[in-house]
């Protein structure tokens, strides 16, 4: 009984949960277009040699790269490191327990965090981090407030510090601005953050252009049944008043 | 098998079927978007029934059969949320199987018995897979049989709601009857198809149909720790949820809450007798059960618009104004419908 309590007391309190977050952060828009063969085999790279430390996607081959136009030999020599063939799906040394205890929560598996997440939740959070010194990483981000992950790519993009603007009592980031450059400009961080976020799209699920393809042949059977199927009942039913 | 029920690998071995299994995406794509579609031929079905009164004498039991099959379906769909033990899985048998716990003095024994454990854990999870593939749809099948059986014996209702055995030729036929076969094959082999044009838009274009039919926290694994921020049913299930949520606890227990769901599904059994109208069909109703019927329908769709969303204030006053009308119609159905002005049921059926 008191467990259902709690229970309908969070769903009460639903609303104003930490997450809003989700409702209220403006969320740019990901370029996201899985024909791209470039962007994805770039945002490959960009999963392996970044992410792919940390986060495993173990639902993911490295074979299936194959899909977004690799070769078996260019998957093997650019995209192992440790050994694995490329039969084997995407796993990382860290163990669980290290990840909960290095970085306060486990780095979670990105084999469908596109899916759970959303792409432009993904493309916007991955540029959002900023300096913040009473982080134990030394970083916190606008889109996921205290979140335990370091910023990664930082330096790609440079150090981000706060704009911070008073609304009422409160004081708000109102933006972030670049103090230390990094290796390439915003707008070259922004498009590999796009190809990475495109290539998670793909990750999510491999099958999807596929998909959409059998899609079209099955619509365009069906329209075509549909009209033989129409004639046929209209002529059995020519009689009937 | 390539599905494994089991709490550590049963999330993992979905993405498998999805991307190592051959044509694993398009079964598993099929079997989810079915569920849905399914509710969704259910309740045009039974929307079919009520606009002319397929329920009435002398059709009582082939409805009573077709709730049972409805109430089956809906315990089908809850027990097969939880088999890829993603969070919205897990979390929804929660709160779901929590609601159990509410019953008075039992409660709490009650929901450790249908769990299997003190949380939905790996037992709840194994007998959900047992119930799902193997007891419901056994149960499904036998409710299926026996609503074909009840209709073969007194023939399908008309849109007119005349009965068309009352008018016999010579070789005792209905004068209006029409054999199944060909007419309603080659009629039915159309419907079939615009459904599965619908049925494959969605499947090969938006499988999870904008969160409807997929959650999103459902890609997340199930995590007895981490409580969603907003937990919600999946749509079909919504406009019940929202009626729990309306009724105000009673002495801290969200028991009356349980109750008005369990009735809210109760009065459809009884409908054919509390309905005193002399017409069948919805075409020789007067106006005020056309008006009831409208409010019932809007009802209905906006409690389940109000469940998928988080309770406020607002919507909980709404949700107890929609709840209000929902058992309205049932209950002053008998007062309605026997004061109703009806126009003269025709003796043939009109076509």
């Amino acid at each position: 009984m008191k467990r259902l309590k709690n229970f309908l007391f969070l769903l009460a309190a639903a609303p104003v949960a930490a997450f809003a977050a989700g409702a209220t952060v403006h969320l740019d828009k990901a370029p996201v277009n899985l024909t791209d063969h470039d962007s994805l085999q770039r945002g490959a790279r960009m999963f392996v040699n970044y992410c792919l430390n940390c986060h495993s996607a173990g639902s993911m081959r490295y074979s299936r790269l194959q899909d977004i136009g690799l070769t078996e030999d260019q998957i093997k020599d650019n995209l192992l490191f440790a050994g694995e063939k490329p039969g084997e799906t995407m796993k990382v040394g860290m163990t669980k327990a290290d990840g909960k205890a290095w970085f306060g929560a486990t780095p979670p598996d990105l084999s469908v965090i596109a899916r759970s997440r959303g792409a432009d939740w993904l493309y916007t959070y991955l540029r959002s981090f900023y300096r913040d010194d009473t982080r134990a990483t030394g970083w916190n981000n606008t889109v996921f407030d205290k979140v335990g992950m370091p910023h990664v790519m930082w330096t790609l993009q440079g150090e981000m510090a706060p704009v911070h603007k008073k609304v009422g009592e409160h004081e708000v980031i109102e933006r972030l601005e670049l103090v230390k450059p990094g290796s390439v400009t915003l707008a070259e961080y922004d498009a590999m953050v796009g190809d990475l976020v495109n290539y998670l799209v793909w990750m999510g699920e491999p099958a999807q252009v596929q998909r959409k393809q059998l899609g079209v042949i099955v619509l365009i059977f069906l329209a075509v049944f549909f009209v033989v199927a129409y004639y046929l009942k209209k002529e059995f039913w020519k009689d009937i008043h | 098998m390539n599905y494994k029920p089991d709490a550590e690998l049963a999330f993992t071995s979905v993405e498998y079927i999805m991307r190592d299994v051959d044509w694993g995406w398009l079964i598993r794509y099929m079997h989810s978007t079915g569920a849905s579609m399914f509710f969704v031929v259910v309740y045009l079905h039974m929307f079919r029934g009520l606009m002319y009164g397929s329920y009435r004498k002398p059709r009582e039991l082939i409805w009573i059969f077709g709730v049972l099959i409805y109430l089956a379906l809906m315990a089908e769909a809850f027990l097969g949320y939880l088999l890829p033990w993603g969070q919205m899985s897990f979390w929804g048998a929660q709160v779901i199987v929590n609601l159990f716990a509410a019953v008075p003095f039992i409660g709490e024994d009650l929901s450790i018995w249908i769990r299997g454990d003190y949380v939905i854990s790996d037992a709840t999870l194994n007998r959900f897979f047992a119930f799902h593939v193997i007891a419901l749809p056994l149960v499904l099948i036998a409710l299926v049989a026996v609503h074909l059986v009840a209709l073969h014996e007194v023939g399908s209702n008309n849109p007119d709601g005349v009965e068309i055995k009352k008018k016999k030729d010579a070789n005792g036929i209905p004068l209006d009857g029409i054999p199944f076969h060909p007419y309603y094959t080659v009629k039915d082999i159309v419907g079939v198809i615009v459904f599965l044009m619908v049925f494959s838009a969605i499947l090969f274009f938006a499988p999870e149909m904008g969160g409807y039919f997929l959650e999103a926290a459902n890609f997340v694994p199930a995590d007895p720790l981490k409580t969603p921020e907003h937990i919600a049913p999946l749509w079909y299930f919504t406009p019940f949820y929202a009626i729990l949520r309306a009724v105000p606890p009673l002495f801290g227990s969200q028991f009356p809450g349980v109750v008005a769901m369990g009735l809210s599904i109760v009065f459809l059994f009884f409908l054919p007798w509390l309905d005193r109208s002399k017409v069948k069909s919805i075409r020789y109703r007067g106006p005020i059960y056309k008006i009831m019927l409208a409010l019932f329908i809007v009802s209905f769709i906006g409690l389940g618009y109000l469940g998928l969303l988080p309770s406020t204030p607002v919507a909980t006053i709404f949700a107890q104004v929609f709840s209000v009308i929902y058992f309205l119609f049932f209950l002053l159905m008998p007062w309605y419908t026997s004061i109703d002005k009806t126009k003269p049921e025709p003796e043939r059926v009109t076509g």
